[in-house]
């Protein structure tokens, strides 16, 4: 058996990341610790013509708004990059399953995202245990308790399912096993770059077939619970893939931006229009995949109409003063007609700076996607944009320091992966 | 119409890739080459451009979908309109599907059509084949000679040079 060292292989290469780099993910930071402040005293001190109308409408029972919405802000930026996280070891295991070659060129990339998933299941852990009740209707005292005063039967009915404790256990198993597959898949990986051989080939694709049966049911699990059970009196069957899709069209568009910002400052050598071609197609056909499952979502509950699954359109769509109308519509056009259009012709897919603005609006627009789930259950009507958007940029520069620092700590090509030869000279 | 090719018959797809090379910058022009299936970067090699195919299906699919919007728009919304399930009549998210089929079956017909059309390669009696052994283990070349030429023996001689492993003339009546 062959043993390469990083001088000797033809296609190592490591990333640095310059100081610079850093800095820029720090703007980031700062930049949404300025805005979130900012966004705290709008809410506190009503600023705004938005906040006039908040004034009025008696406030509900729980934490100051400034803290709900950083709350519920703080779930609804980690449950995204959570999942877009968790998609990088699905990408993985999906390559090796189906023994795809073209892919290994982005591997690292992909095992990099899965980094977050042990922050984010911390923060994940904090912020429940902690501001629960702001998110959760169903987790409010005496909810569930017969003759209370705010005693909900339809909640009560779902008590043997919505109790916190198994809630927990749910939130526990899903987020131990996503990591452990992670953790699993990214370390035969990094072993078979030091001993070749296929052994670790054969064990990946055993482990990676083992994680997406598994996935396949946590994911669409993770969605009821996380948030689905937000609206906890609407239930939708097609909800686990609907997330499912909004995730892993996510995940790809943040694999192919990091795969065009490494290209375009020199690294990944062998990458070409290619590589991007095929990273393209997926995500214009997964873009295409989360328009249907959106649109099978919502013509079925517009078609039949009962009141119990159609107040969850009523919210989004005229619904408390029509909040949320504008940004359910822009939702449909940046994540479906947007790149749909965009990603059409085969030159599209082929040139950067069109995937590159296609990218970066599917992850605008699936970021948007999940503020359109969470927020009119949560906020109703006394929702905003400043603080989430600050909490989010404060996500998006701790998530590119960490994914960058776990890339530059192995070769950007995996060395020894059986099919890296097959990768470099992929042609579409 | 009556045309002359010279066929250079080759076993090997590398060698029929390096011989593709060789005879195009040596100033000969390929007819075409038949192979039993496609070879990776033959349409490179052979200087073909690429398909219009996709632009016509672009268009095909919008006539579909503008056929299938008029089919629902003006028969449930104007000619016989029906009130279904207390929606309005020209309820939008419910003729989505329709709209969906029929863009699928508008562009994959019109693009089967023009493919057969334009390639020739639509169903009839009597095939014209170059030579019977392309579907089978063969790679074979062809080269149009005009009616004056006597470029055969040359020819005969370039297709050998470049791994032929035999070259044969035929006669083909071609539109």
């Amino acid at each position: 058996m062959a043993t390469l060292t990083q001088q000797e292989s033809a296609t190592a290469e490591r990333l640095v990341v310059t100081d610079g780099a850093r800095k820029i993910f720090l703007t980031i930071i700062i930049a949404g610790v300025v805005l979130l402040v900012a966004g705290v005293l709008a809410a506190i001190f009503h600023w705004g013509a938005a906040s006039e109308a908040t004034g009025t409408v008696a406030h509900q029972a729980g934490s100051p708004l400034w803290l709900k919405r950083i709350i519920v802000s703080l779930w609804h930026s980690n449950l995204f990059i959570l999942g877009i996280s968790a998609v990088g070891t699905v990408f993985v295991a999906i390559n090796y399953v189906a023994y795809a070659g073209w892919s290994v060129i982005v591997k690292r990339i992909a095992e990099a995202f899965s980094v977050w998933l042990i922050p984010g299941a911390i923060i994940m852990f904090v912020v429940f245990l902690l501001g629960r009740h702001d998110i959760f209707d169903w987790t409010r005292e005496g909810v569930m308790t017969k003759g209370s005063a705010t005693y909900d039967r339809i909640i009560a009915g779902k008590s043997g399912f919505l109790s916190t404790p198994f809630y927990l256990i749910r939130m526990v198993s899903y987020l131990v096993i996503w990591w452990a597959f992670s953790w699993k898949l990214r370390k035969l990986s990094l072993e078979e770059d030091l001993n070749g051989g296929t052994q670790y080939f054969h064990t990946s694709v055993t482990t990676a077939a083992l994680f997406l049966v598994l996935y396949a049911v946590t994911s669409s699990m993770s969605a009821w619970d996380w948030i689905m059970s937000v609206d906890v009196h609407w239930f939708s069957t097609m909800f686990g893939w609907y997330v499912f899709a909004s995730w892993w069209v996510s995940g790809i568009a943040g694999i192919t931006l990091t795969a065009i910002f490494l290209k375009q400052n020199g690294y990944l050598r062998f990458l070409n229009a290619n590589h991007l071609h095929d990273l393209g197609k997926l995500m214009f056909g997964f873009s295409i995949f989360w328009t249907y499952v959106w649109f099978s979502q919502f013509m079925l509950i517009w078609y039949a109409n009962l009141p119990e699954e159609a107040v969850y359109f009523n919210q989004r769509l005229g619904g408390f003063n029509g909040q949320y109308t504008a940004i359910f519509f822009f939702n449909i056009v940046i994540n479906f007609f947007f790149p749909f259009l965009a990603l059409m012709t085969r030159d599209a897919k082929r040139q950067m700076i069109v995937l590159k603005i296609a990218c970066i609006a599917i992850l605008v627009g699936h970021w948007s996607d999940f503020y359109l789930m969470l927020m009119p259950g949560t906020m109703r009507g006394e929702n905003g944009f400043l603080i989430e958007i600050g909490v989010a940029a404060i996500f998006l520069g701790s998530f590119l320091l960490l994914m960058t620092r776990r890339l530059s700590e192995a070769s950007l090509i995996p060395m020894n992966h059986p099919f890296v030869e097959e990768s470099i000279h992929h042609t579409t | 119409m009556t045309k002359r090719f010279a066929l250079g018959v080759f076993d090997d797809e590398d060698i029929l890739l390096h011989a593709i090379d060789n005879i195009r910058s040596a100033g000969v022009k390929i007819y075409d080459v038949f192979s039993p299936y496609p070879v990776h970067g033959i349409d490179d090699a052979l200087g073909i451009e690429r398909s219009r195919l996709p632009i016509a299906a672009f268009f095909y699919g919008l006539c579909g979908l503008s056929f299938a919007l008029w089919l629902q728009i003006y028969t449930l919304g104007f000619d016989w309109p029906m009130i279904i399930g207390g929606k309005p009549q020209i309820g939008l998210p419910a003729f989505i599907p329709v709209s969906f089929e029929l863009t699928v079956f508008f562009t994959c017909h019109g693009m089967v059509i023009t493919f057969y059309t334009i390639t020739g390669l639509y169903p009839r009696f009597k095939t014209p084949v170059m030579d019977v052994r392309s579907t089978d283990d063969k790679f074979v070349m062809a080269i149009e000679l005009d009616e004056t030429s006597s470029a055969m023996p040359k020819l005969t001689q370039l297709l050998r040079e470049n791994g032929a492993s035999e070259v044969n003339q035929k006669e083909m009546t071609k539109k």
